[in-house]
């Protein structure tokens, strides 16, 4: 270190840098090869196209016409005339339509209850010296080391005559013991002192919970109900068991049959039969149906999943 | 009167609460001496909110975890579903014939080619898939440009949350028989293939998928344990004469080891489950020959053969070996001196 301090250098030091430049390095630590940084971009860059190209080309074939996807032989890299053809006969009435009805309703009504459940268990577990605390934790936590097996499931569900109801999609998967955890690890790092004072002002444990716990734990929950929530969205084993009926699916099973099976919707088979729409437009329009919640929402959470994934990872 | 007019002490309160970590979920405490001290009904009228508030989820896992595990019982008999409309009185009313279910399966060459298979792709994702995360969250932690890595760790999540269904479906469109990178060999001249119906490749295309769908998603935990390294100590090592690569050996590395430890030991306890969903919505395509694992030979016997008892003998041999492993893996844990799962 010179012993002349520089001002304009701790200026320059000291400003937060653009977002393009680089934070400052540390003193000890050596500038990075040219070939070093190209490396890691292209690595980088390479994974993330990985990522993005084939939602990409997705996204871009259920927007394009008959027209361009006949002349692109399959598949369209680069959107020409954009249509949304595909989207309004899809959601014009008939199966998929009422499939994507149905997915949103058990999605929704699901994380509700799976989140009620959850937060209300999170928290009667967090205060750890109360009565039965050990057993109750014990008898979820053991859970996680054992399954009961898909036969007897599909037994015990087929005898409480779950079968054919929405219920099958709910039920058996609405709690999810790692989440509970998490919640709960959560709520024991909330300062004592605030729960204790809210307490010693009368509060009991619903207003406690309702008025202090959770405005306090706003990002956890956000991240828990979007696990539950996209696991309510992407569930179609349990349809594919439990339900029949085919007009009782949610739009996972519809997507099934729609690509995988190359059978076209009831509703739509008719406007592809006379040519209006390409089938293909179809099927990729029924798959950003799928993932767009997903892909929309989950960025705004994602600052927050640090803090869950680690808390219940670490906790197990 | 509510719970309030017995309250918690604040001792009581800082030591139990305050610290996350000083518990852990199978160690008796002894700070719950203290509560103690109150008589049994003292304490259910202070806690019997938040016995009320625990008892949904409780009663949730009892019915859908516990109360199934008496179903088991099917594998000791000779289950006919057609004596009664409900299951469970069917259960009740089906002969019993020993381990007559136990002695087919082992004697069924199918049923060890589903061992074989599930074995195979579990060694296959444990090489081509574990270490990934790690290099990955090594990349990106060496990142210094918060924007960059924000963006790239936004899209590297994204997948995680798609559903099995249209992961497979989103390769289907790339490398399937009608995919674009066959129709644009075809158009070329050259002859197209279809990765997604040929049994040879399938256990690296299964691979290939998991690392797609979720190798940006393990990156988290391994970012975050970076995260918490003090940069003393990579200091320290300078001052030392650590170049880039020493440092990350003697610094970086260790610092991830208890991670890599936990993590290695939840998926070898889990060795036998590999992607149920994944596979069996591959199975028809490439065939039971490849794609066959516990987890479908049971779905195959039980759901669609309405085998019941077999397939339920086939699970419970599967659930009992997975016990087995996720102890023994913990164990080995411990003897390494890393904590695993659950504490000594």
């Amino acid at each position: 270190m010179t012993a002349v301090i520089d001002k304009a250098a701790l200026d320059e030091a000291a400003r937060e840098p653009r977002w393009w430049q680089a934070p400052p390095r540390p003193v000890w630590e050596d500038e990075p090869s040219k070939a070093g940084v190209a490396g890691k971009g292209i690595v980088l860059a390479g994974a993330c196209l990985a990522v993005l190209f084939p939602l990409w080309i997705v996204i871009v074939t259920s927007l394009s016409s008959k027209r361009t996807i006949t002349e692109a032989g399959g598949l369209v890299l680069i959107p020409k005339d954009i249509t949304f053809i595909a989207y309004q006969e899809l959601l014009s009435g008939g199966q998929v339509t009422r499939a994507a009805i149905v997915s949103v309703c058990v999605t929704l009504a699901g994380t509700l209850f799976s989140m009620a459940v959850s937060v209300l268990a999170a928290y009667g577990l967090s205060r750890s010296g109360s009565l039965g605390h050990r057993w109750l934790l014990m008898t979820l936590l053991a859970t996680m080391f054992f399954g009961a097996g898909l036969i007897p499931t599909y037994l015990l569900v087929q005898s409480l005559g779950l079968t054919d109801t929405y219920l099958a999609l709910i039920l058996p998967s609405a709690v999810s013991v790692f989440n509970i955890l998490v919640l709960r690890a959560f709520f024991m790092g909330i300062s004592p002192e605030l729960v204790d004072s809210a307490r010693i002002d009368g509060a009991g444990d619903w207003r406690i919970l309702w008025q202090i716990i959770i405005p306090l734990s706003r990002a956890v929950i956000a991240v828990i109900t979007l696990f539950y929530a996209v696991g309510y969205w992407s569930a179609w084993f349990n349809a594919s068991i439990y339900l029949s009926d085919q007009s009782m699916m949610p739009l996972q099973n519809v997507m099934i049959q729609l690509v995988q099976k190359q059978e076209a919707p009831v509703g739509v088979s008719q406007a592809i039969k006379t040519g209006q729409i390409s089938a293909l437009a179809i099927q990729m329009a029924v798959m950003v149906m799928a993932l767009l919640p997903v892909a929309v929402i989950s960025p705004f959470v994602q600052k927050h999943f640090k803090k869950g994934m680690l808390t219940g990872a670490v906790k197990g | 009167m509510s719970n309030s007019t017995v309250p918690r002490s604040r001792a009581e309160a800082t030591t139990t609460e305050a610290d996350p970590r000083a518990e852990a979920p199978a160690g008796g405490r002894p700070e719950e001496k203290a509560s103690g001290r109150l008589s049994l009904r003292l304490r259910f009228r202070r806690d019997r909110t938040l016995i009320l508030m625990t008892l949904p989820a409780v009663l949730l896992v009892l019915v859908f975890n516990y109360v199934p595990i008496l179903g088991n019982v099917v594998a000791f008999q000779e289950y006919d579903p057609y004596v009664s409309e409900n299951g469970f009185v069917a259960m009740l009313e089906s002969p019993w014939v020993g381990i007559e279910q136990f002695e087919r399966i082992f004697a069924d060459s199918a049923f060890w080619d589903a061992v074989q298979n599930t074995l195979v792709l579990f060694s296959l994702q444990l090489v081509l898939f574990f270490p990934i995360p790690i290099v990955l969250a090594l990349l990106i932690n060496s990142v210094i440009r918060p924007r960059i890595r924000a963006v790239s760790q936004a899209i590297l999540y994204l997948p995680h949350f798609f559903s099995w269904v249209l992961v497979i479906t989103v390769f289907q469109q790339i490398f399937g028989g009608a995919g674009i990178i066959a129709q644009t060999l075809r158009r070329h001249g050259y002859e197209g293939f279809d990765l997604m119906t040929d049994p040879g490749i399938f256990k690296f295309l299964v691979t290939a998928e998991g690392v797609w769908k979720d190798a940006g998603w393990g990156v988290i935990v391994f970012l975050a344990a970076l995260a918490s390294v003090s940069p003393d100590l990579y200091e320290a090592a300078a001052m030392d004469g650590a170049g880039r690569w020493r440092r990350m050996w003697h610094v970086t590395l260790p610092a991830l080891r208890p991670v890599i430890a936990l993590l290695l030991v939840l998926r070898v306890g889990d060795a036998l489950t590999v992607g149920f969903e994944q596979i069996l919505l591959q199975r028809d395509a490439v065939g039971p020959g490849a794609a066959e694992v516990l987890d479908t030979y049971v779905w195959w016997n039980g759901v669609r053969n309405q085998d019941f008892s077999y397939a339920a003998a086939a699970g419970l041999i599967k659930g009992l070996v997975s016990v087995a492993l996720v102890l023994a893996a913990n164990k080995v844990a411990h003897f390494m001196g890393e904590q695993g799962v659950y504490k000594k």
